[in-house]
């Protein structure tokens, strides 16, 4: 489903992805790994082509990705979540949530203002959707509430919901369980399984927390400074001497 | 305040959003009741300043799609008040057309000069945008006088207001009063329609977070350029409509402080929301003179005085201390 092949990145002196090349199948969940700064989110970043790769090749669905606009990506089933967060706080929930239907809708200003029939059709069954993915991940209490100010960890799946309602067939999680505390990343771990088998979904996910990595991924890619390093099942990577090498390296 | 806090929690989400929508739509019925009761009340200088004020409310309709709901700024929006004035008056003038037609003509020119100049202007951002919008008032209203063969130069263009039909038993003031209010009604449904739907989803996205709204598959250069020319409609709709009500354009009706005024009676209103622009409206009419009659030696100053007021009192402007003082008197019940 992807293939990306020797990509290279440059930021000025920094190479922060140096080669690199892996595969994912259809269907799979596979972990990216690697310490602070390995190139985990730019990589995200070259697949959402918000960077442009100095050489090598992505392949999506047997389309070349870097020769796709950045806006046309979401339309390819192609969705991400933020690091950081990539909300619009000023929205309510629902809103941010209907955003990630953006690219299934049609309506135009015109049509819009208009409020012509298959607008408002269109309206009506985006808003179903949104609000059947904020039920499925426990988010209708807070649907009418902003964007902001809410835990992290409840803002972090409004952003798996609002790639959800995209209803991509790629989905690119960073880091998805980063502040969440023991019970919530099991429960996490459990939501994520389940919706991948509902929406027959393929997932990258970067994080830093192993055991969600290696209890939910079944193969795990990783980096350190932009190089691939190891790549196998989550077994082979725990006893991979390169890796522990790169975690312990930058502990140290 | 705490009792009503959990009352208000217990209610069920979808309830108390229609209560809200319910309370919404009752508070524009019945402004819409004394907009229609008001003509008939006041003398006919204030009819006239209340048609103004809704000419105007017309055109920050329009701003405020594209400032603040798209995030984008404008310092040239007068240019496009002017171009609808303009071509209303010379196809009045020129060739004798009913005067309803010349609203959809002067719209659409101020859209398309909106869509041409829209498409390398939204390619820039914050004072750059700034500086080359402001550079549109600048240079349009010179151009204008160039074209005297058309525009009748510094002179201007006279021309017979629309007249009330006998069937209405209105006065000219009140019939010009009624005209200008059915296109703000269009207007503002027209807007209201447009943001609630995908279209200002997408407006919002790029005011917020440009990043993220192109992840979404929202295409910015194409959502930054129609929300420019839509604001361009409207504004050229709002010139269009003021030759109307005035019966004379001039290049000395349109200067670059129309478009400063635009914009600052926008903010003054509030960014964003749907009160702002009429709220702002009110300030564009009445600010100007009153900064004449408090100082006549400096009504820049008394101004941008208020204005430095206004933002210091309430710096989500008129609608956002509006919308805080309404939501506190439920609270009290
Ligand atoms: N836009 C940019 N400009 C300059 N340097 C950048 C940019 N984005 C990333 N980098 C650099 O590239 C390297 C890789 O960064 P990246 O964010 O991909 O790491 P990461 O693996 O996601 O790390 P973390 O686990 O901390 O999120 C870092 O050295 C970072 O400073
Ligand atoms: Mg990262």
């Amino acid at each position: 489903m992807l293939e990306v092949h020797d990509l290279t990145v440059r930021f000025g002196g920094i190479t922060a992805l140096d080669g690199v090349g892996f595969e994912v199948a259809a269907g799979e969940m596979v972990g990216l790994i690697g310490p602070n700064g390995a190139g985990k989110t730019t990589l995200f970043n070259c697949l959402t082509r918000r960077y442009d790769a100095q050489s090598g090749t992505i392949t999506y669905e047997g389309r070349d990705l870097t020769a796709v606009p950045p806006h046309a990506v979401a339309g390819l089933g192609l969705a991400r979540t933020f690091q950081n967060l990539g909300l619009f706080p000023r929205l309510s929930v629902r809103d941010n949530v209907l955003l990630g239907a953006h690219h299934r809708g049609r309506a135009g200003f015109l049509s819009a203002g208009l409020r012509l029939p298959r607008v408002r059709r269109e309206e009506r069954e985006l808003r179903a959707d949104a609000d059947a993915v904020l039920d499925r991940l426990g988010l209708a209490g807070v649907a009418a509430h902003p964007a902001t100010g809410l835990p992290f960890g409840t803002l972090k799946r409004v952003e798996l919901a609002r790639a959800l309602v995209g209803r991509p067939r790629l989905l690119l999680l960073d880091e998805p369980v980063n502040g969440l505390n023991a019970a919530e990343v099991a429960e996490f771990a459990g939501t994520l399984g389940a919706i991948r088998a509902e929406y027959g979904l393929t997932v990258v996910v970067v994080e830093h927390h192993m055991g969600f990595v290696m209890g939910i991924c079944e193969r795990i890619v990783c980096l350190d400074f932009g190089r691939k390093i190891a790549e196998g099942s989550p077994e082979e990577i725990q006893r991979d001497p390169a890796v522990i090498e790169a975690y312990l390296g930058t502990a140290a | 305040m705490s009792t009503t806090g959990t009352t208000e929690a217990a209610a069920p989400a979808p309830v108390r959003q229609r209560r809200r929508l319910d309370r919404r739509w009752a508070g524009l019925a019945l402004l819409l009741a004394a907009a229609v009761y008001a003509p008939f009340q006041l003398v006919p200088f204030h009819v006239f300043q209340l048609t103004m004020v809704l000419v105007y409310a017309v055109a920050l309709l329009g701003l405020n799609l594209l400032v603040g709901h798209a995030g984008q700024i404008s310092l040239g929006h007068g240019a496009f008040f002017a171009v609808g004035a303009y071509a209303s008056a010379v196809l009045l003038d020129r060739w004798d057309l009913p005067y309803p037609l010349t609203l959809p003509v002067a719209a659409a020119v101020a859209f398309l000069l909106g869509l041409a100049l829209g498409v390398p202007a939204m390619r820039l951002r914050g004072l750059y945008l700034a500086l080359v919008t402001l550079a549109i008032a600048i240079f349009l209203v010179p151009l204008l006088k160039r074209f005297e063969e058309l525009t009748g130069g510094s002179m201007g263009l006279t021309l017979a207001k629309p007249q009330p039909p006998a069937w209405s038993g209105l006065a000219e003031d009140q019939w010009l009063y009624f005209l200008t209010l059915a296109v703000a009604v269009a207007a503002f449904l027209l807007a209201a329609s447009l943001l609630r739907s995908r279209v200002g989803r997408a407006l919002h996205a790029v005011r917020d977070n440009e990043i993220a709204a192109e992840v979404m598959g929202v295409r910015l250069s194409f959502y930054k350029t129609l929300a420019f020319a839509w604001s361009a409609m409207y504004a050229g709709a709002a010139g269009c409509v003021y030759t109307w009500v005035i019966g004379f354009v001039s290049p000395d009706s349109f200067t670059v402080n129309l478009s400063i005024t635009m914009l600052a009676g926008l903010v003054v209103g509030g960014l964003g929301s749907l009160a702002g622009p009429v709220l702002g409206a009110l300030f564009v009419m009445f600010v100007p003179s009153i900064a004449q009659d408090v100082n006549d030696a400096a009504p820049g100053v008394i101004f941008g005085l208020l204005i430095i007021v206004v933002m210091y009192v309430a710096p989500t402007g008129l609608a956002g201390l509006a919308g805080r003082l309404t939501r506190k008197i439920p609270r009290k019940e």
